[in-house]
């Protein structure tokens, strides 16, 4: 098998840049770098050196044997200096050795999974933490990869499992004296359980992580939509959504405000309603679905007449005549950049309340779906008097959690496998 | 100084519940098989209470009976009290349990060995394998004798290196009064096979004529006409009630106070027992809080005056049995004519095994029954049945019945025993199959029978009264089809709102209230609601909306079944396991990636290493 390595850092330059090396060339990778192994588990200062024993960079070094290490292979860390030239320099004496080539994105992760070091949700987590853009995406894709999910399911397996032991045991022995029925206390215990989970199902998800907090600026046109659009996303980092992308009458922009991400969407195009043909139907259409969709809409026009729940802004401040509102949350030039600050605060305020909280795994479309599995089951459990389908629906929660962690096996580990991690091609 | 040999295609080794079923079964599909036995009088004998059926062990009746196996017939030739466990549950987890008369079940057994064709039935200990270039022979008799096969399936129960423990007594065999196979457990334990050590226990028995019976709460037999085999037509016994009695505190306190009598507390049997079926004084020990305990009152026979109180297996010393027995309520005065032991065996850990029932390290070997470490007649029938059909479709060159743990009780057990191994003697539980909802005790044939009929292990009686079975569930089903509004059945006073629209009768099935009894106006008038066919049919419509969930489940069982994993899978060059997974699939060898998934401790991220280095194989072989 190769041997892979990569730079886990960010892009040069840097304060440092780490390259991993992953594979069992690892070790006389390192050894030929930095003339000998140092001491496994603890970093080492060394000098390293090309093949032909030009000097590369002074290095803090990790040597890390398999299989306990983070993909499950020999696993060795270079700690650069992080500027460009050297780590190019360090990538191409690497490359140069036998059985060493760049990992492809995504490869540390999936040799992790495919050597058992993590599971099918901490594998999602860590697909996620690749592709995360921003801070709050990032931490949320740790709290996956780092088994918080895993650890959060196999709990609830846990007290799934002691019910069904009783059931069980009213099914099994039911000609022995001891096993007395259930109480009726036990229909209350999987309620809270079913509660417990839909509470979980109700936090924040993963799609937000990844499309954005989305806000949708509507009002009639000439309301100033558009300038307060490129005003705020303007000199903004652009971020990449899967979403991203304009469409014929709706303009989205992602991008990341203070390190939490939005998706901006703007309903410029639409005209009057009563002059309406064909394609302009169309946009109007796909502006209505933006606007049910929206986590939170600006509302440019006339005071009370926007959706519910719209925030009141008062735009265009700077001329005089425009629309005044009596009591708007806020005042805005897109011209001066009056009032632009504040809106931009209270934006990011309300869009972290709505991201997964630090230690908060958020959940995906599979994992919600099978959490959701699991709530029904349990509720259909807790209305059942027959304990043989009541058991059944308990067995039932349990394979949506076992399918959860990838314990259920094959269909949902082959997609992963095969889609994601693109193994065994 | 050996004889002449004399040849079969299976020799199958004792004679008790799983010999019976090994030895008749390839008789059926036509292998020339002997059945060997120390005493052929014993054939079929049932050792401990005399009971078949139960929880999960009436469904393993029913499938055994769908292979046209002897138990259920047996069962109802001799039953003197039928019982339907569970009955107010779901069908799915009922349980059909007879009393049996010994000596009826007995002589029912060997009349149907005896009317067997292609089986002979050879007195002697069997008592020496023979094994030529690493495959089996044949076996040795215990007079030098020798006859020869390429299949033996062994039986031998607890008398693999049995010895019987009552109080500081010690009996070296299999059951009171008869001689164990020392010298094959010998040799057993030369050939390195993984053995342990289990131990079981029977309580005494008692003599009926000396129990006040008119002080104990009677337990009559079911009056719903239903049988164990549905080839049998009638019960055909008189039936008998048992008694209910308990233990108190004086039995507890006799108990305690000779506890250092016990050998299971003396430290001389280490081997563990039933957590399920424990000792007396196992269960005085444990649930010390507990003021008494059930026993039930189970005569022995019709001319019997024999009564087996179960819930009382014990080896303590006799005098301590009876002493204990008269502090319980009727039993002041009565009489033990046998008193109860335990028994430690030798058996083989069935991880060694193929699914087949067949020693991975002794081609040609087959093992089954206790000898397994499983507990119970039924599991022993089971399994019997099991490895007679591998033998002889291995001599025979036959395709096995595919087995799965979607489709029978059989497999579950066998799947367990294979991948688990033991840990105490195994009983089947309801709780052990995840698909019950299908594998009903009731719809036993429509599972197995027809390929039961393809393997050739069916005989022409239940053959032709499959056939006719098959025509009844065709107009069953047709009949079932008919759609019927729900205005029409409100009017019958059925509990249905009448917007409900118009289905099938079959659907209708699902809605609380509506029975098959109760939609007889829809039905044909000649197809009779109470034949255990339209009642089948009937479950079958209540249950279907849980089934049809379970067919995605299946699909991914399948899928994974589709992954094997071989027999000389490197496990232990699968990057990620630890060193105790690596051992615990080496011990069970499993075949493909589900049977892994199911092995304890293998979690989800070494089941992605060994699916990801299956496929490496697979595609490298490719």
């Amino acid at each position: 098998m190769d041997t892979i390595f990569a730079l886990s850092s960010g892009q040069p330059p840097a304060a440092i840049g780490v390259l991993r090396i992953s594979g069992p060339g690892a070790g006389g990778a390192l050894e030929a770098l930095a003339g000998g192994l140092p001491e496994p588990r603890y970093a080492s200062f060394r000098t390293l050196r090309d093949g032909e024993g030009a000097l590369l960079d002074q290095a803090l070094v990790l040597w890390f044997p398999g299989p306990n290490t983070a993909t499950g292979e020999d696993l060795a860390e270079l700690h650069l200096h992080g500027g460009r030239a050297v780590v190019a320099g360090v990538e191409a004496a690497l490359a140069s050795f036998d059985g060493l080539r760049r990992a492809e994105p995504g490869e540390f992760t999936r040799r992790a999974f495919a050597n058992g070091r993590i599971d099918l949700a901490e594998a999602e987590g860590l697909a996620d933490l690749l592709s995360a853009e921003t801070e709050i995406q990032r931490r949320a894709a740790l709290e996956m990869a780092g088994g918080a999910l895993s650890r959060q399911v196999a709990g609830w397996r846990d007290r799934v499992l002691t019910c069904s032991a009783r059931v069980e045991a009213v099914l099994d022995f039911a000609d022995e004296d001891d096993v007395a029925s259930l109480p009726p206390e036990f229909a209350l215990e999987i309620r809270e359980l079913e509660q417990e989970i839909a509470r979980a199902l109700a936090a924040p998800h993963a799609e937000i992580l990844r499309e954005g907090f989305r806000v949708v600026l509507a009002g009639p046109p000439n309301a100033g939509k558009s300038t307060l659009f490129n005003a705020l996303v303007e000199s903004e980092a652009a971020i990449t959504a899967p979403t991203a992308g304009t469409t014929r009458d709706v303009l989205i922009h992602p991008v990341a405000l203070a390190g939490v991400p939005f998706s901006f969407i703007d309903t410029a195009g639409l005209r009057d309603q009563h002059i309406v043909d064909t394609i302009e139907a169309i946009g109007i259409a796909r502006a209505q679905a933006e606007l049910e969709r929206a986590d939170l809409i600006l509302w440019l026009g006339p005071e009370g007449l926007g959706p519910e729940g719209a925030w009141e802004v008062e735009a265009q401040i700077d001329l005089p005549g425009h629309g005044a509102k009596s009591s708007p949350r806020h005042r805005v030039s897109a011209v001066t950049g009056e009032g632009l600050a504040e809106l931009k605060h209270d934006l990011v305020e309300v869009a972290r309340g709505a991201m997964p909280r630090p230690g908060q795994a958020a959940l995906n479309t599979r994992q919600r779906g099978l959490l959701g599995d699991a709530v029904a089951a349990l509720a259909g459990a807790a209305e059942e008097r027959d304990p043989l389908l009541l058991a059944e629906q308990l067995r039932l929660t349990r394979l949506a959690f076992d399918r959860l962690i990838g314990r259920a096996a094959t269909e949902d580990m082959l997609d992963a496998l095969f889609g994601r991690f693109c193994i065994g091609k | 100084m050996t004889s002449p040999a004399q040849s079969f295609d299976i020799i199958v080794v004792g004679g008790g519940h799983a010999g019976c079923e090994a030895a008749s079964v390839a008789a059926r599909m036509g292998a020339r098989t002997a059945l060997v036995s120390f005493d052929l009088d014993t054939i079929g004998a049932m050792s401990c209470n005399p009971a078949i059926g139960g929880l999960g062990k009436g469904h393993l009746v029913r499938e055994v009976d769908a292979f046209d196996g002897l138990i259920g017939r047996a069962a109802d030739a001799a039953a003197i009290h039928y019982r339907m466990l569970n009955r107010s549950k779901g069908s799915a987890v009922w349980g059909p349990r007879i009393q049996a008369d010994r000596k009826l079940f007995k002589a029912a057994i060997q009349s149907m060995i005896a009317r067997q064709d292609n089986l002979a039935c050879i007195a002697g200990e069997a008592a020496e394998l023979v094994v030529e270039q690493g495959k089996v022979a044949g076996v040795i008799l215990g007079d030098g004798y020798r006859i020869s096969a390429p299949a033996v399936v062994l039986c031998t129960g607890t008398f693999l290196g049995g010895t019987l423990f009552r109080g500081e007594e010690r009996i070296v065999g299999g059951r009171i009064g008869e001689a164990s196979a020392q010298r094959l457990a010998a040799q057993m334990r030369e050939a390195d096979l993984p053995m342990a050590r289990l131990k079981t226990g029977t309580p005494p028995r008692l003599d009926g004529r000396t129990i006040d019976w008119a002080r104990l709460e009677e337990q009559p037999s079911d009056a719903e006409p239903w049988t164990m085999s549905p080839l049998t037509p009638e019960r055909v016994n008189p039936q008998l009630f048992c008694a209910i009695t308990r233990t108190n505190e004086r039995s507890h306190d006799v108990i305690r106070a000779n506890l250092h009598r016990s050998p299971l507390f003396t430290g001389a049997i280490d081997a563990r027992g039933p957590r399920y079926c424990p000792s007396i004084e196992d269960k005085i020990h444990r649930f010390a809080d507990r003021d008494g305990h059930q026993i039930f009152l189970e005569p022995e026979g019709l001319n019997s005056h024999l009564v087996y109180p179960n819930g009382i297996s014990t080896s303590l010393p006799a005098d301590v049995q009876l002493a204990m027995l008269r502090t319980m309520e009727g039993l002041e005065n009565v009489e033990m004519e046998v008193a109860g032991y335990a028994v430690e065996y030798d058996h083989v850990d069935p991880r060694a095994l193929h699914p087949t029932l067949e020693l991975r390290a002794f081609p040609g070997l087959y093992c089954a029954g206790q000898i397994n470490g499983t507990t119970g007649y039924e599991e022993a029938a089971a399994q019997g049945l099991v490895a007679g059909i591998n033998a002889a479709a291995m001599v025979l060159s036959r395709e096995t019945p595919a087995l799965d743990r979607a489709n029978s009780y059989l497999a579950v057990m066998i799947d367990d025993l294979t991948l688990h191994g033991v840990s105490e003697p195994y009983r089947m539980l309801t709780a052990r199959a995840e698909y019950r909802l299908r594998l009903r005790a009731n719809n036993a044939t429509t599972r197995l029978t027809p390929m039961a009929i393809a393997a050739g292990c069916v005989g022409p009686e239940r053959g032709e009264w499959f056939m006719r079975r098959e025509e009844e569930r065709d107009c069953w089903s047709d009949a079932l089809d008919r759609e019927v509004g729900a205005i029409e059945l409100a009017a019958e006073g059925l509990p249905v709102r009448a917007d409900n629209g118009k289905h099938s009768l079959r659907e209708w099935l699902r809605f609380g209230g509506v029975e098959l009894e109760s939609l007889a106006p829809w039905l044909p008038t000649e197809l009779d609601p109470l034949t255990e066919i339209a009642q089948e049919l009937a479950e079958d419509a209540a249950y279907a909306p849980y089934l049809a969930r379970q067919d995605a489940e299946l699909r991914d069982l399948r899928a994974s079944e589709a992954v094997p994993l071989g027999e000389d899978f490197p496990f232990a060059a699968v990057p990620g396991l630890s060193r105790e997974m690596v051992e615990r699939l080496e011990a069970a060898r499993p075949a493909n990636l589900s049977a892994a998934s199911r092995i304890a401790g293998i979690t989800p991220a070494a089941l992605a290493a060994l699916l990801v280095h299956a496929r490496r194989r697979m595609d490298t072989a490719a």
